[in-house]
């Protein structure tokens, strides 16, 4: 027959476990958080490693890429690196959107925090949720099917063009603007309303010269973050926009973000040519871009007063 | 112009903006459901698609993307909940909690495109497995991780403060007080945000393009061997989503019938995240109630 272990023995082993499951409980832990560093470092070393490989390994002048208005990187002996159209058409589309979106959120929010508190807020805010929750895809394709035909029979120019892109994407921006813009006015603090009431303002008074400047750091955060969305989003351009390589000249000229051409060219483009090379320069600049709306909403937001 | 009238002027355009918001999700709806609804049969349903004859369905399509949806949430429900337990309750304020933090923000404003091509570098290009629905799992596990340690921390954090002291002061560790009250509180709250964030998933396509692939192998829905080639289980064969074929057909299909086929899939699309929403809120409430004996 097996002897026992003595009693010490047992409560000290005991207690080790018990002690393991603690010490693995939070290695676990650590290392979920420790794989999100991991995953922005390794995106941010990789995309850069591979987006600074055209200037470095292939020699494209950094100057002519940002600069130049000729793209024709298929033109031997000679090509062309000039991506400025694409970089205008991404800051374009995105501040055409965010010019139609931003009034469009931020009077809705208003709506739904001042002028009809109770009931306006049961009835916008789950349109708002359900328009967040349209994919991309189907924005796109129902601005394919009823947006640029509609621009070219009604308006003018081809239908893929600059105006539809905006339109599209000030659709797909409006839920995030509004709802962030809502969560600005209700934040506020209700002593603001009531002392502007008091003093004999009307609604309008008090929303134009004490409630908007008030929330204005949020305000302002809600249409950065469209902005930012606008900027990356890739396929529902994509299908409007038309992506002409030529630097456009009015609204209803076909045009093509950086986003667009990445699209459709890294499927086509050997891997490791200059083409496909530029084409990862161009993912470097987005997320380059992206750093930079989050140190303007980082700003923005510790300049925040409620 | 007397400040009473502006007042009337603005508040009309304060309710013009809402009409004009609510107006544009009708419409939006409208085109969606009466286009497509009748696009869809049983037939559409399961037959798999083509890229030259009119008729075909997408069957192959839909369930790639239940099947990439349910790989992505096995690694990122783990992640995030591992991510939200250790932002709510192991963090101590310093740098490495602000740099965690920064890194979420991050990862969370990402273009979906830029995941994408970070998919294309590291798990199609440097692991050489090619296009596979691991890969796009992966790319889209990126892409999901943010919301859901936002969605656990938060929910952790909402847990009564009662509940944990209680635990502690009965002397029980930290970590089995995670496991055995924070988490089953927090449950109902995660589940809901799970649920909403795999409708966002299930709707993704540009991450997936350069990850999953533009197609499908042929597959034999008889042959559930996951190591096989033909197997629909199969991790590692290309995959194209329901939200890709979308893109794809009408950018680069052949097929005659392209706008039935689009009109069908993105009715298809919009009905499935409807239902991830309607889900979200009836099964958040129904565990809440289950778990809390509340009415």
């Amino acid at each position: 027959m097996e002897r026992l272990a003595p009693a010490k023995d047992r409560l000290l082993k005991s207690e080790k476990n018990w002690m393991n499951g603690e010490v693995r409980g939070k290695i676990i832990v650590f290392l979920c958080a420790f794989i999100m560093i991991a995953a922005t470092i390794s995106i941010t070393i990789f995309l850069g490693q591979k987006g600074l490989q055209a200037f470095i390994k292939n020699g494209v002048s950094l100057i002519e890429f940002l600069t130049s208005k000729a793209w024709n990187p298929s033109n031997q002996p000679n090509p062309l690196f000039g991506a400025l159209p694409f970089i205008f058409g991404s800051f374009a589309v995105t501040f055409l959107s965010a010019i139609i979106a931003a009034p469009l959120g931020i009077g809705a929010a208003i709506f739904m925090t001042e002028i009809a508190p109770s009931w306006g807020r049961k009835i916008l805010q789950p349109v708002i949720e359900l328009l967040v929750g349209i994919p991309s895809v189907v924005y796109g394709f129902i601005g394919l099917t009823v947006l640029v035909p509609f621009v070219r029979n009604h308006i003018g120019g081809l239908g893929f063009s600059l105006l539809s892109g905006m339109i599209v994407l000030s659709i797909m921006i409006l839920p995030t603007i509004t709802t962030i813009a809502t969560d600005a006015m209700s934040s506020l603090p209700n002593s603001l309303r009531e002392g502007s009431y008091a003093l004999g303002a009307t609604r309008w008074q008090t929303i134009r010269k004490v409630l908007v400047p008030a929330a204005m750091p949020t305000l302002l955060t809600a249409i950065v973050l469209g902005m930012a969305r606008a900027f990356g989003e890739a396929l529902a351009v994509q299908m409007v926009i038309g992506n002409v390589s030529k630097f456009p000249h009015s609204i209803l000229d076909p045009s093509a973000t950086l986003t667009t051409i990445i699209t459709l060219n890294m499927g086509n483009t050997t891997f490791g040519s200059i083409e496909n090379n530029v084409l990862w320069s161009m993912g470097f600049i987005l997320l380059v871009i992206s750093f930079a709306f989050i140190l303007i909403i980082r700003y923005l937001s510790s300049r925040r007063k409620f | 112009m007397n400040s009473k009238t502006a007042d009337r002027i603005a508040t009309g355009v304060f309710v013009a903006i809402a009409i004009i918001i609510i107006s544009l999700l009708v419409g939006l709806f409208y085109f969606i459901l009466v286009n497509g609804v009748k696009q869809i049969s049983f037939h559409f349903l399961t037959s798999p698609s083509s890229n030259l004859v009119a008729g075909a369905g997408i069957r192959d399509q839909l369930f790639n993307s239940f099947y990439v949806l349910f790989i992505t949430m096995i690694i990122t429900i783990p992640l995030g909940l591992g991510g939200g337990i250790y932002m709510a309750e192991y963090a101590k304020p310093g740098k490495i909690t602000d740099i965690i933090r920064s890194c979420v923000e991050v990862l969370a404003s990402l273009p979906s495109i830029v995941i994408g091509m970070f998919g294309l570098l590291m798990f199609v290009t440097l692991t050489g497995w090619g296009y596979t629905i691991l890969g796009g799992a992966l790319a889209l596990t990126v892409f999901n991780l943010p919301v859901m340690v936002r969605v656990s921390e938060d929910a952790i954090r909402t847990v009564p403060r009662e509940l944990k002291e209680a635990s502690l002061g009965l002397g029980i560790t930290h970590w089995h007080t995670v496991k055995t009250i924070l988490i089953p509180s927090a449950f109902p709250s995660i589940l809901t945000g799970a649920i909403l964030a795999a409708g966002r998933v299930f709707g993704e396509a540009a991450a997936l393009l350069f990850t999953a692939g533009l197609s499908t192998p042929r597959l034999d829905y008889s042959n559930w061997n996951p190591f096989t080639a033909t197997s629909p289980l199969n991790i590692f064969r290309p995959a194209e989503t329901l939200a890709v074929h979308i893109w794809s057909v009408n950018t680069q299909g052949l097929i005659p019938d392209v706008k039935e086929v689009a009109n069908g899939s993105a009715a298809v699309l919009v009905i499935c995240v409807l239902i991830f929403n309607l889900l979200a809120r009836t099964i958040g409430s129904l565990v809440y109630k289950k778990m809390t004996a509340t009415k």
